[in-house]
């Protein structure tokens, strides 16, 4: 009876402790959008106002001066296409280097890596005069190639990693039957790391979702995504915190979204230790 | 076999870039034929680069009818933040990328993108454009060897701000003319922190458009200046040092907690909010302090000229925020175009009539300070006035200096040397080093940079 | 890892069979190397150049004077020191908070998957509209949020960007890259053989115990793997210095992505930059190798 019990304390523990700590981090967010249903007056008051009229305006008004979709649909485009590409370059690579590893492989992981470490800025002329001449400049395409070239070196190392963690009796055993290489890809190996292959697929989406230096630099009008569309409301002139929680509500909402759809793909695991 | 499996996995990449640029193309297509068509019976498609100030938003919002009356110019808006637009539209320029039609460019760029050849000047304006009507000092400073090469959409200078409540209740008049030294003691008077009061706010934030222009124009008045004939930096000399040490000494007693990240926006929010006694700043705050739906003060908000110490002139800036054409332009008489009617008398018209005379654009043009509508709608107009045609960019300091601009230095190394100066005299004034230290460090910083650049050896 | 598995699997097997590993790995390998050596040759030229965007008129051949120039300014070895100070402490932070949260978040509780989706949202906001948020809604000494709750309670206010700057912007990233860690070391966590812990606790071993010598252990690649990928983007930390401090003040919260932004976008010196760009390039090298000592052994590659 008392370790009936005890457990009980503890599962009322874990859960306040848990949502003592979610509601910790979650809370900058919460005020945003609290605030984006403010007047402007009623966003810098004092005492903060938790309870007041909510005001679809400030929603009203970004709609008015930009047009939220196209930046949205850009951002969409550009960053799941940027994350699909990555994905398909680096899972056979990610495939060769954890189960066929060479004395290079090492050597490989930690150079791919350290091509991120260039600082953008840095390359930013080049890079400009590049995209000038061949007519890249304010495309999708151009900065998709360029999301893909920059999350390439984390998704193969985050694939590299789950794939480490397949236990090789399964694919020995896939072997023992006779799978195909390519079959034992597809049919083993992809359905045992997906949830790893969809977190990273989600990490590559939020970086390039979020990547704020080349988007500005690199698209004007019509490829723009939505880190141009928070850009024009960061700091105007006057009062601008209720304009400028919506704007950064509005753009982060798909991503929220999408991180709430694919969240049970996220945290069901790798179920390894059923399978041995 | 495993040839043919890689040779799939190379297709399978190629169709990705394919499905993406099929995507990409669709709309980014039909634009490139609009923006390479500049005959007039085409239609022309502008690229305008613009900060997001509300100014400039009352623009985007009004340019539709620009493009009801002009059917075949269609108008596409980048807005961004000063600083990135700046970076973005120099690097767009310097580099010909040709990304933009119309561009959004200060008192300081203009001259010097003027000198290398980067803009379009703009000659035989129509009558009806009436060129004379600008204001003399914000024409002089948008020209570069007589020739005008941006027009002013709106035009700013600095003036102190104070609350007439508080001051009525210390029993304190304001001349028209107030000194620092005023200043000071009538700070003293109005601090009262207790209640959420702070005797001044003043920009702290660094950044060569930040603290630094404010401070620039008290080491004016104090007499100081930034370069010698001889482009030798001063900024060690007497003059800065009892100007930084005014400026650190009365934030420090009166100034609202925070007061190194504070610019111009941090501090608009905190008198609007009531929490300061006085604010010297830009002129173009006067309409949305006095607007009662964005501030807390509009009926106690009461305005004077910019103090003074020893030296009257360069004691309050001048800015205007103009439109200019770059070269790259496809379509140069598409963009002059549009820059005339956004400059124009009718639009200043358009927007008193739109938005009350009170949002009018201020501080370019002679006829609308001549309004009676306005005057009545802007109880500061006249000081607005006297304050932008009182500053002289050609002659901002006690002694004769080498360069243009009242705060700020006309040469393109001053953004980086001004905001580098700046964050020097945001540890000056959190107490990170000492006044002196400061001076010391931001003198060093200008000799490197003006050795580096070759001004001096 | 496998060392932590009940069954250690022997490879020799695995060897039987041969797969070409190059056409599999080339095309990444490629693309990146096109991407790699292009702009950093450009950079390399660069930065041998006198070249500065707003004065077309003065160029050519500078030599090692970009080098000279760069290497003999202090700021360039404070705003080095401020990088590192930063990137090791959001490491510790990040990865010291995310192991904890990690294991409560692995535990059965009421609501966990809200909770969790709750818990990792900070990493979905874009780094500028983080900074802006924390600057103004909650960090602000008088309209801020953290300021009325410290005025409320008596103890006056805290200029957070003034007083501690530094403590400010790692506070930020902190909570922008909490949940990353997060979610990495649960998805490693859930990979855990949970017949072992149920063994474990069997035969009474405590919570800490099995957190000690089971957990811990296991994580170790995961914690690896995630202090490489935080570490290359904390070494180009820039939008929440841009936004909430500007560097400052002085050279405080100056790091070297921000040191390189000044001289590249503010001076328009393409030359500097570039050779700046490659001064972060050797130093981000020399991280990575320190950092790899430390974890090698967990990486069995």
């Amino acid at each position: 009876m008392s370790s009936a019990s005890s457990k009980r304390y503890r599962y009322l523990f874990v859960t306040v402790l848990g949502w003592l700590a979610a509601a910790l981090l979650f809370f900058p967010i919460f005020w945003m959008v609290l605030t984006s249903f403010k007047t402007e007056v009623e966003a810098i008051a004092l005492p903060p106002k938790l309870f007041f009229q909510p005001t679809f305006e400030n929603y009203i008004t970004i709609q008015e001066r930009a047009d939220y979709f196209s930046f949205a649909m850009n951002s969409i485009v550009i960053s799941v296409g940027s994350t699909l590409l990555a994905l398909i370059l680096a899972i056979p690579a990610a495939y060769a280097m954890a189960f066929f590893p060479t004395k290079r492989t090492k050597g490989t992981l930690l150079w791919m890596l350290s091509t991120k470490m260039l600082p953008p800025v840095g390359v930013l002329v080049p890079i400009y005069l590049l995209f000038r001449d061949s007519n890249l400049l304010d495309t999708r395409i151009g900065l998709t190639i360029i999301y893909t070239l920059i999350n390439l070196p984390i998704v193969v190392w985050m694939i590299y990693t789950f794939f480490k963690d397949v236990p090789k009796d399964i694919l020995e055993a896939g072997r023992m039957d006779g799978a195909s290489p390519k079959q034992e890809v597809f049919h083993v190996l992809m359905p045992l790391s997906l949830p790893g292959i969809a977190s990273t697929a989600l990490l590559a989406i939020i970086l390039s979702w979020n990547e704020a230096f080349w988007s500005l630099n690199l698209t004007t009008t019509n490829a723009a995504p939505l880190t141009t569309f928070i850009a024009s409301f960061s700091s105007p002139q006057g009062l601008f915190w209720a304009q400028l929680s919506a704007a950064s509500t509005l753009a982060i909402a798909p991503i929220l979204i999408f991180g709430w759809l694919s969240q049970r793909q996220l945290v069901r695991g790798l179920t390894f230790g059923a399978v041995k | 076999m495993r040839q043919f499996r890689f040779a799939k996995m190379i297709a399978a990449f190629l169709m990705g870039i394919l499905l993406v640029q099929i995507h990409a193309c669709s709309p980014s297509s039909q634009d490139s034929e609009g923006a390479s068509g500049s005959q007039a019976n085409e239609n022309t498609t502008l690229t305008i680069a613009t900060v997001n100030n509300s100014d400039m938003v009352v623009m985007q919002d009004l340019s539709k009818q620009f493009e009801e009356e002009n059917p075949n110019i269609s108008l596409k808006w980048v807005v961004l933040e000063e600083n990135v637009l700046r970076q973005r539209v120099t690097n767009d320029i310097a580099n010909r990328g040709g990304q933009f039609d119309v561009l959004t460019i200060g008192t300081y760029e203009t001259p010097i993108w003027a000198e290398q050849s980067w803009l379009l000047p703009f000659e035989n304006l129509p009558a009806e454009y009436d060129v004379e009507d600008i204001l003399p000092p914000v024409r002089d400073a948008l020209s570069y060897e007589d020739k005008l090469y941006a027009l002013p959409f709106y035009a700013e200078s600095s003036m102190l701000y104070y609350r007439k409540d508080l001051f009525d209740a210390a029993g304190i008049t304001v001349p028209d003319q107030p000194t620092y030294e005023q200043v000071r003691e009538w700070a003293a008077a109005v601090h009262d922190p207790d209640n959420g009061v702070y005797g001044i706010c003043l920009r702290g934030k660094p950044g060569w458009g930040e603290n630094t222009a404010l401070f620039t124009t008290m080491v004016n008045t104090f007499g100081g200046k930034w370069f010698d004939t001889e482009w030798q930096p001063t900024l060690d000399s007497p003059e800065w040092r009892e100007a930084l040490t005014y400026y650190v000494d009365i934030l420090n007693q009166y100034g609202p907690p925070g007061v190194s990240s504070n610019g111009f926006n941090e501090n608009l929010a905190l008198f609007s909010t009531g929490n300061c006694g006085m604010w010297i700043d830009a002129t173009v705050a006067a309409g949305k302090l006095a607007d009662p739906d964005e501030s807390q003060v509009a009926d106690t908000v009461a305005f004077a000229r910019a103090p003074v110490a020893s030296y009257p002139n360069g004691s309050n800036w001048l800015w205007a925020w103009s439109l200019a054409v770059p070269a790259s332009t496809r379509s140069p008489e598409a963009a002059q175009t549009f820059i005339q009617w956004a400059t124009s008398k009718p639009y200043v018209q358009l927007v008193a009539q739109e938005r009350g005379w009170v949002a009018a654009p201020p501080g370019t043009r002679r006829s609308t300070y001549e309004q009676p509508e306005y005057k009545e709608a802007a109880p500061f107009a006249d000081i607005v006035l006297t304050s932008i045609e009182s500053a002289d960019p050609s002659k901002p300091t006690a002694d004769p200096v080498p360069y243009k601009g009242v705060q700020f230095v006309a040469i393109p190394e001053f953004q980086a040397l001004g905001t580098q100066v700046g964050q020097t005299l945001a540890a000056a004034l959190t107490g990170q080093v000492s006044v002196d230290q400061a001076l010391q460090q931001a003198q060093a910083n200008a000799v490197e940079t003006m050795k580096r650049a070759g001004y001096i050896s | 890892m496998s060392s932590t598995l009940a069954v250690k699997p022997h490879n020799t097997k695995t060897s039987k069979r041969q797969v070409a590993t190059l056409p599999l790995v080339a095309p990444s390998v490629l693309v990146l190397l096109i991407w790699m050596i292009v702009p950093l040759l450009m950079t390399l030229w660069f930065s041998l150049q006198r070249y500065n965007l707003l004065n077309p008129a003065n160029t050519g051949f500078a030599g090692l004077n970009n080098y000279i120039s760069l290497l003999s300014t202090s700021s360039l070895w404070i705003s080095i020191f401020n990088t590192l100070v930063l990137v090791g402490s959001v490491l510790v932070i990040t990865i010291a908070l995310g192991t904890l949260l990690a294991v409560l978040f692995n535990e059965e509780f009421w609501g966990r998957s809200i909770a969790r989706l709750l818990a990792i949202a900070p990493f979905f906001v874009m780094p500028t509209v983080s900074a802006l948020i924390w600057k103004n809604m909650l960090m602000h000494p008088v309209n801020g949020l953290f300021a009325f709750v410290t005025r409320s309670l008596g103890l006056g206010s805290i200029d957070w960007f003034a007083q501690y700057p530094m403590l400010s912007v790692i506070l930020i990233v902190s909570w922008e890259w909490l949940p990353f860690a997060l979610l990495i070391l649960l998805t490693a966590i859930q990979s855990l053989d949970h017949e072992q812990v149920e063994a474990a606790r069997m035969d009474g071993a405590k919570s800490t115990a099995i957190f000690r010598f089971i957990t811990l252990p296991h994580l170790g690649r995961a914690i690896a793997v995630l202090a490489m990928i935080e570490m290359i983007f904390f070494l180009t930390i820039f939008a929440e210095i841009f936004v909430t401090t500007s560097g400052g003040p002085g050279l405080a919260t100056t790091n070297l992505a921000y040191f390189i932004y000044l001289r590249a976008l503010f001076e328009f010196d393409v030359g500097g930059a570039s050779a700046a760009g490659l001064i972060a390039v050797i130093l981000a090298n020399i991280v990575a190798i320190f950092l790899m000592r430390l974890v090698a052994r967990n990486l069995d590659v």
